[in-house]
């Protein structure tokens, strides 16, 4: 990092740190304005709809136990979901860029699979697999194991959709984090074990929670694949966005966008926290 | 010990270490063990749903398979989702590089506020991402009556299905490449500037070559995402056969018709293209790699 | 093999340039319909706008008539025409959702006298479909709140077909009960504790049922039931028609503000009208709905089983009103679930 800039930028109050690299208007111009046309706009016509609303009927709506619960269920799997990804996604994404293994290639491939195949048909898919006739649910059946229609099986989909985050986000900052470094820390006499806690996971950190906040994101609102899976019951393992979908069939649009306003600012707060801890640790790894 | 103390300057020379053994891994028994659990785990999470879509596309042989593919309905569906995802990943792509270029290289005040708004399409419901432009482009809609006055149309047409595509691929190519540029800080390109390149040459003969592969990884993830999108695509098309409907969307009609087989021999294309590029893409890597 | 497909790929494109160009230089008339439709009648409609167009095309055989048909939940279909699909006719599983079409001034809020019978030229009712042999013994409605008995239906909230089943059955509850609304309430309550799964279509709950093996008894439509048992196996399943079920009747209508701006009102109601004709009832019985025209029914009688059937607007006095009391917001079926 070059110092000249940085000690600038501390003193400075300015929007941004001064930097020799030119381009930053244009790119960030163009970044604010596309944004706006794809993404806030549309989202504001969203929030606009649900201005029609009074706000005690809003606040009924989002406050009524059937949404509080499709919430809870919707934020909980998802979060668990994540964590889960988290932890083997990792562990995949290091044999993928550490290890020699037959296959590997395939495996590497494979890993995508839930961003190429519809939503639906994973969920089809899943739920073939793992109902009590299916491979896997015949199975966990004389375990005492249900899947399918039950919650555990909204987490089943929803560690499907959200795995390749993970990895995908992962893998490049690993391939790319040069050997050096390891031997360098090792020998130092470190052992295997200080040098991955020490040396590899801080570099990988800020990816890792990058992927976690994906993942955890793209579960919130998956719809696809989970209502195949879930099974549907009113506060058991009805998913918010199938309360969206009911409102609409309802002919009530303003409660449905009422409800997506919620998850949208919920999810934009924990987005947000992430995101921000991320650039935390990022600024302190590459500043250190 | 931090990663500053014990790291070589940054400016380090190339990779020629990647060809040497590597020095230090873990012990034979951790390997195994880390690969064991992690193949088990992509077998029973991905794996299998994957076989079985395949199992079940050939379920009634080759001919069905060819039938299934071959209908004019599923052919449109195809050429639809091929218009689509083009559109969709050329307008993410500029995107991307642009984002990641202002987010990465630079510091500012509000960067995670702007990052967590890029994030947003991928917790967005693909439904409400659906209903978003039917709110606004759908004749009940804030420009629906405009446009209905002046005979254009959004939704329920191929410009709505490409809005709702490129809303829900929106982060991929971005995503891909902020945590890589991040992490690879701005030396090289302050160096270059030093040396009196200008901003453009530097990002093509420094910056690009550096994130090359993450690029081509957010594109054909976005690529692979943009086919298969269902939710958002399903408020916007309108479901007009023959018309307006992608492929997921034709896998949706042909199960609903009992059509199982044919269903999932639709599905398994978009899973073969996805697959195709993915093996395509590590052999070029590969072969450059070996080339440097 | 994919050279075949390669060829087909880049062929159908083609195709369809060349047969605009033909088309234009015809100097003749080129007129496409669309019909918004739910998700049951695809079959029924690709036989019914192939003899369609066969008929038409004696008539105009210089012109080409295309009629593109659109299938999805009858809700989110109407919705769809609601927010701008130019859909000439709609052909929707109940009357409340081309209600609401009407509602947004998209036709005339009287529509359903437009044509005879309510608008609704074939009828369908509610029928059990049980494993084969029928082993648990499914005879009547009383049945499906046996404890231990899994009942198969979709959510009334998100699928058309739901709501029928739930009318049916709380038709029948009402009439043994004489009237009780109360006791009713309990009937439905207990039905829908033996519902392991909610799909969200009709056509999920029929898979759960059939493909997942999930459940003793599915409650739907006669004419899916049939589909079902045609297409998926005829030896796995049996129909059970209870003796005492609703007359459900999907109506049909023309979109007034659409085909006048396309100028297609005449062929549109030609269309229409096609369905309650001698050809067009054919088609509808074939396909398993009842046919209203009488000289048809008595030729597929034996098709179908004979069992007294209400309407709904005897029981529950149209739509409208079933709509509100039942599936609104906080209606009666959020109160089977409230606790």
């Amino acid at each position: 990092m070059g110092h000249g800039s940085v000690t600038a930028g501390r003193q400075s109050i300015s929007f941004r740190r001064r930097s020799v690299i030119p381009g930053f208007g244009l790119t960030f111009g163009l970044t604010v304005t596309w944004l706006s046309l794809i993404v806030l706009i549309p989202l504001a016509a969203l929030v606009l709809k649900t201005t029609e609303l009074s706000f005690e009927r809003f606040v009924a709506i989002v406050t009524a136990p059937r949404t509080l619960h499709a919430l809870a269920v919707s934020f909980g799997i998802s979060f668990a979901a994540a964590l889960v990804n988290a932890v083997f996604g990792t562990l995949v994404m290091w044999a993928l860029v550490r290890y020699d293994f037959p296959g590997r290639r395939l495996v590497d491939a494979i890993v995508d699979v839930p961003f190429a195949l519809p939503t639906a048909v994973a969920g089809i898919a899943l739920t073939a697999l793992y109902a009590e006739n299916g491979w896997i649910g015949s199975l966990l059946a004389p375990l005492g194991i249900k899947v399918a229609f039950t919650p555990l099986g909204i987490l089943v989909a929803l560690v499907f959709v959200g795995l390749p985050f993970v990895v995908r986000t992962v893998q490049p900052v690993l391939a790319d984090l040069d050997k050096q470094y390891e031997e360098a820390a090792a020998s130092l006499g470190a052992s295997r074990g200080q040098t991955i806690w020490r040396v590899v996971l801080p570099t990988i950190w800020p990816a890792l929670l990058t992927g976690f906040a994906l993942a955890f994101a793209r579960g919130i609102g998956e719809y696809g694949s989970v209502i195949f899976i879930a099974g549907n019951m009113p506060n058991v393992s009805e998913i918010a966005p199938l309360l969206i979908v009911v409102r609409l069939e309802e002919f009530r649009y303003a409660d449905a966008t009422a409800i997506a306003v919620v998850m949208l600012a919920t999810s934009f707060i924990l987005l947000f926290i992430i995101n921000r801890l991320q650039q935390w640790t990022e600024r302190r790894t590459t500043e250190r | 010990m931090s990663v500053a103390e014990i790291a070589p300057p940054a400016t380090a020379p190339a990779r020629v270490i990647r060809q040497a053994p590597p020095v230090h891994t873990e012990p034979p028994a951790v390997r195994i063990a880390i690969i064991t659990v992690a193949l088990v785990f992509l077998g029973l999470v991905i794996g299998l749903p994957l076989v079985s879509v395949f199992v079940q596309a050939f379920a009634k042989g080759w001919q069905t398979y060819v039938a299934a593919l071959v209908d004019p309905d599923a052919l449109a569906a195809i050429r639809l989702t091929l218009i689509v995802a083009a559109i969709s990943v050329g307008l993410n792509l500029v995107f991307g590089l642009v984002a990641s270029w202002a987010i990465a290289k630079f510091e500012f005040t509000g960067k995670s506020f702007l990052i967590t708004l890029i994030d947003l399409p991928f917790s967005v419901s693909p439904v409400v991402a659906g209903l978003v432009f039917v709110l606004l482009f759908g004749s009940q809609g804030l420009i629906g009556p405009f446009l209905q006055a002046n005979d254009i149309k959004i939704v329920f047409a191929l410009p709505g299905i490409v809005l709702a595509t490129v809303f829900v691929t929106f982060p991929f190519v971005a995503r891909e490449l902020i945590p890589l540029m991040q992490e690879q800080g701005t030396s090289e390109e302050e160096a270059a500037i030093s040396l009196g390149a200008s901003g453009l040459s530097t990002f093509f003969r420094v910056t690009l070559p550096n994130v090359k592969w993450a690029l081509l990884y957010g594109v054909l993830l976005c690529n692979a995402r943009a086919m298969g999108e269902f939710g958002a695509v399903s408020v916007v098309s309108g479901h007009i056969r023959g018309l307006t409907n992608t492929m997921p969307l034709q896998i949706e009609i042909l199960y609903n018709e009992y059509q199982f087989a044919a269903s999932f021999a639709v599905a398994s294309l978009l899973a073969l293209l996805a697959l195709v590029t993915l093996c395509a893409k590590t052999i070029l890597e590969k072969r450059l790699t070996r080339e440097h | 093999m994919f050279r075949r497909l390669a060829k087909a790929l880049l062929a159908a494109p083609l195709a369809l340039s060349l047969s605009g160009v033909v088309s234009q230089s015809a100097h003749a008339a080129d007129t496409t319909l669309l019909n918004v439709s739910y998700d049951p009648t695809r079959e029924l409609y690709s036989d019914l706008n192939k003899s369609f167009i066969a008929g038409w095309k004696k008539d105009h055989p210089a012109d080409t008539l295309t009629i593109r048909q659109s299938h999805g939940g009858s809700g989110a279909q109407a919705r769809t025409v609601i927010d701008g699909l130019e859909a000439d006719v709609v052909t929707l599983a109940l009357a409340y959702d081309i209600d609401a079409i009407a509602a947004r001034g998209l036709l005339a809020t009287d529509w359903q006298k437009r044509l005879p019978d309510n608008s609704s030229p074939y009828t369908s009712t509610i029928v059990f479909l049980v494993r084969k042999g029928n082993p648990k013994g499914i005879k009547d409605w009383d049945d499906l709140v046996k404890p231990g008995i899994k009942v198969i239906t979709p959510n009334p909230k998100t699928s058309g077909g739901a709501r029928w089943n739930f009318l049916a059955a709380w038709g029948y509850a009402l009439k043994q009960n004489g009237g009780s609304e109360e006791k009713a309430q309990d009937f439905v309550k207990a039905l829908f504790k033996n519902v392991p799964v909610l799909d969200t279509g009709a056509r999920g709950s029929t898979i759960t049922f059939v493909e997942r093996g999930l459940g003793d008894v599915l409650i739907a439509w006669e004419n899916e039931a049939y589909l079902s048992v045609n297409e998926l196996g005829p030896d796995k399943f049996d129909i059970v028609t209870p003796p005492y079920t609703i007359l459900a009747e999907p109506p049909v209508a023309v979109v007034d503000k659409v085909v006048d701006k396309k100028g297609t009102r005449a062929i549109a109601e030609a269309y229409l009208k096609y369905l309650y004709t001698p050809e067009g009832q054919e088609i509808a019985a074939r396909n398993y709905y009842r046919p209203r025209l009488a000289a048809v029914a008595e030729k597929y009688k034996d098709k179908f089983a004979k069992t007294q059937i209400f309407t709904i607007d005897d029981v529950f006095g149209g739509w409208a009103k079933a709509q509100k009391t039942f599936f609104a917001d906080g209606g009666i079926f959020d109160k089977i679930y409230s606790n």
